[in-house]
């Protein structure tokens, strides 16, 4: 049975975190997705080699030899489904390539400033003319209009502007100290790859394709609903409160056995609030004033979370968990990355899949999440492939070059399997 | 200017999910054109209606800005599946159905009657999603999750915060959101699976492995520890040196990205051109450049504003962003400029301005309708989209079925 996006194509020359993300999606679900770079400049984000080594080396002396960019943890992780192609835009024959590539696709996604799109000749309305049913979406920092349409930003910059920034974050400590999240890449590569299938079921009906203009700043906007919507109704400004929830007392997380082990413990309401005081054999602590009802719990929460940490001390994360569970609290251990490979519930639903690399060997990685699909469940077709792994078939199979014209791109510079390192990054 | 009709036009969804997550896809939906039918149990309706926060404070079914936000240009139908007409009433609806999304615990479709083999046998192109918390299978399946809990699990909340102290959550619910945003793509691509290739069938998605497949660290550090046996760590954001440095300024905070490497923007920031070829910055990597820059560029931000920083920042190519209260960005001048803050009038609070579209297209609009009223649609659903007679109605109301 074919794929759900099976027969679409998407090219994709997006940058850094959140246009990848998108595209990984797309190619998930079945479409044949096109990661089109070029060998003179390195994207060290995209594909971030696995040490931080290699990147300065690359301003040095690093020996492409080593290709370090294909052992790349970014690019190894999102490069799942997609297809490598190179060409250099700057140059009218890549550009040319690029045009034809473009009549023979379904979807275009860039994010980059307007003028670069503008300045390669590869903007909406120069591609639209090569395919009127062409479907290009476009995902700056902070949208294609507006005085900040120029702004340059990762996630955590535009977070910031949006008001994440200061809703997130110990509640005793300054936000100087703020993680840095890629929150808002998840969240716009998840709503870029939904615009797109939107519009592909727009043209389904109408024929016609359109230009999409996805500003991550507003697409992570909507998550922060809760504090919009107090200041719009209340003129009330929020500010973080950490791990707590005014709905929700006690939460937070507690220490457990053996270094830097937490459990997520988060009760809703006075039965959850029991059962957790029954798993603790702390029946008084129900009978309690200070933990009487939902609002006194969070008033005092203080005092309930150091009986709950006194409780979890000695306890091992997963036993308290499961203790936990059993009795109906909600509740989850921290886990690092070690801990969700080893999950039994996890490996049970068959999420891993084994995929092998010639550079990184043979790894678990984990099956599109989207894909527990009752008739056609997703699944990972390819590897991350090598850079211009794809190149003798997407020239001469996908564009129609002969096989002189495809040796005229390898030797002129676009179709390559090696960053050209003579120019700064 | 934006012609023609929103792009999911004539798609109908039914919509029994409730809280946060499910409701935030069907919003993506129903936005974006879909005729969504929002299926609420007649005592109460969705949880989210008894959030915080309120209109003027006042606990009301019709005044939770949440609930408000989470559910514009849905439609609001009342029905309790506990009984065998509500059930009646339901299998007609998926009759003419696309897609129906639901975030019942697992256990509760099953036991209504209502699985995807019933639904199927109604309604062959149905395309179902199931979105619950650890998926329908697995000895996971019955526990409960809360937003602390999903992004404890999920693998990114362990580098979240500083090695001194607890891991700490992001703010309010977002994890929530982005589950239900992640839910909006896989419905989409069942959907259009049906659409072009002609499959209904039933989507299982599990928001615990949406964190995990999350592309916010989560998902990269399960490569990172595979090939290099490498954890995350929980690193803060340690001050100068950091990746993404924030800074005081005047009225609050900005915050940067990767400053050393770009110094000499810096200096034409700072309006300070003669720091770029100074000696003293020559190897900006170490520690005693790095400290004088540091020096320079805090005494030159301390009287300055966290716009102005942002403005000249960014007009020489910096990354930056201002540290935002909610109250700027509802005056920012970009966000004005675009129009992002939608009004949106509703007969509770009147006019407000809620989070306008997520993305816009330039052939087909996003709407800006409002949340509708408990079981403000049930009369028009029932009569005109099943065509049922009004005693028929009056019956079922009567049945305390709607």
């Amino acid at each position: 049975m074919p794929l759900p996006l099976e027969g679409i194509r998407v090219i994709d020359i997006t940058v850094v975190w959140a246009g990848p993300f998108a595209s990984c999606i797309l190619g998930d679900l079945g479409a044949e997705v096109i990661r089109v770079e070029s060998i003179q400049r390195w994207d060290t984000l995209s594909r971030a080699p696995l040490s931080l080594e290699a990147v300065r080396a690359h301003r040095g002396e690093l020996d492409p030899a080593t290709k370090p960019w294909d052992l790349s943890r970014d690019w190894g992780t999102m490069g799942r489904n997609k297809k490598s192609m190179t060409v250099d835009l700057t140059r009218p024959e890549g550009r040319e390539a690029f045009y034809r590539l473009v009549a023979k696709s379904d979807v275009f996604i860039e994010n980059n400033s307007a003028d670069v799109v503008r300045r390669l000749g590869i903007s909406y309305d120069i591609l639209s003319k090569h395919n009127p049913r062409l479907i290009m979406m476009s995902m700056p920092a902070f949208g294609n209009t507006g005085p900040y349409r120029h702004y340059r930003g990762y996630g955590a910059n535009m977070e910031a502007v949006m008001g994440h920034a200061l809703l997130r974050g110990y509640a005793d400590r300054d936000p100087t100290h703020n993680s840095v999240v890629l929150f808002s890449d998840a969240v716009s590569g998840a709503t870029g790859a939904f615009a797109v299938q939107a519009a592909l079921y727009h043209r389904l009906r109408t024929g016609k394709g359109q230009f999409i203009d996805l500003a991550q700043a507003e697409a992570v906007a909507g998550t922060y609903s809760q504090a919009y919507m107090d200041y719009a109704m209340n003129r009330r400004v929020q500010h973080t409160i950490a791990n707590r929830d005014p709905n929700r007392a006690p939460q937070g997380v507690y220490r457990c056995r053996g270094g830097d082990n937490w459990i997520a413990v988060s009760c809703g309401d006075d039965e959850e609030f029991r059962s957790l005081c029954d798993v603790m054999e702390r029946p008084e602590l129900k009978e309690d004033e200070r933990f009487a009802n939902l609002s006194r719990r969070y008033r005092n929460q203080d005092d309930l979370d150091s009986e709950i940490s006194s409780w979890t001390a000695d306890l091992d994360m997963f036993e308290a968990f499961h203790a936990l569970q059993t009795a109906g609290v909600p509740s989850g251990p921290v886990q690092s990355a070690a801990d969700v490979l080893d999950d039994p519930h996890l490996r049970e639903r068959g999420v891993w899949q084994e995929v092998t690399t010639e550079r990184t060997g043979k790894r678990l990685h984990l099956k599109p999440v989207l894909g527990k699909m009752s008739k056609t469940p997703l699944a990972i077709r390819s590897a991350p492939p090598t850079l211009g792994h794809d190149n003798a078939y997407i020239y001469k199979d996908v564009l129609g070059y002969s096989e002189e014209e495809y040796r005229w791109f390898i030797e002129n510079d676009h179709a390559g399997e090696t960053f050209i390192f003579d120019r700064d990054p | 200017m934006v012609s023609g009709a929103p792009p999911l036009d004539g798609v109908r969804v039914i919509d029994l999910t409730h809280y946060i997550a499910g409701p935030y896809c069907t919003k993506l939906l129903a936005d974006y054109g879909a005729d969504v039918i929002k299926i609420e149990r007649p005592d109460g309706g969705d949880p989210a209606r008894h959030l915080p926060p309120f209109w003027h404070d006042e606990p009301h079914l019709e005044g939770s800005g949440l609930f408000l936000h989470l559910n514009t240009n849905k439609k609001s139908l009342t029905l309790n599946l506990k009984t065998a007409p509500g059930r009646a009433v339901l299998l007609d609806l998926v009759r003419d159905a696309n897609i129906l999304v639901e975030s019942f615990s697992p256990r509760v479709m099953p036991q209504l009657g209502l699985d995807y083999k019933v639904l199927e046998a109604t309604n062959p192109h149905l395309v179902m999603v199931s979105l619950s918390n650890f998926g329908q299978t697995g000895p996971y399946r019955d526990y409960k999750m809360s937003e602390i809990t999903l992004y404890a699990m999920g693998g990114t909340m362990q580098s979240t915060g500083e090695q001194d102290k607890e891991p700490v959550k992001l703010g309010l619910t977002v994890e929530q959101f982005f589950c239900g945003a992640m839910a909006a793509s896989g419905v989409m691509g069942a959907f259009l699976g049906c659409a072009l290739q002609g499959i209904g069938q039933h989507l299982d998605l599990s928001m615990y492995e949406l964190m995990v497949g999350n592309q916010d660290r989560a998902f990269t550090a399960l490569t990172t520890y595979q090939l290099t046996g490498d954890l995350l760590q929980r690193a803060g954001n340690a001050g100068a040196t950091s990746f993404s440095p924030i800074y005081p300024v005047a009225d609050g905070f900005v915050q940067f990205f990767a400053l050393q490497r770009v110094w000499n923007r810096v200096c034409l920031m700072m309006d300070l051109p003669e720091l770029v070829d100074d000696p003293r910055f020559a190897n900006p990597a170490a520690p005693e450049a790095k400290e004088t820059m540091n020096l320079i560029l805090t005494n030159w931000l301390a009287d300055r504003h966290k716009q102005e920083v942002m403005e000249q920042a960014q007009a020489v190519g910096l990354f930056c962003g201002a540290l935002n209260t909610i109250e700027d960005v509802f005056k920012d001048p970009h966000l004005f400029a675009r129009g992002f803050l939608a009004d949106i009038d509703h007969p509770r609070t009147g006019t407000l301005k809620y989070p306008g579209a997520p993305f816009i297209l330039s052939d087909s609009p996003w709407r800006a309708g409002r949340a509708p009223l408990l079981g403000e649609h049930t009369n028009e659903i029932l009569r005109e989209y099943l065509g049922y007679s009004e005693a028929k109605v009056a019956l079922l109301r009567q049945q305390g079925t709607i």
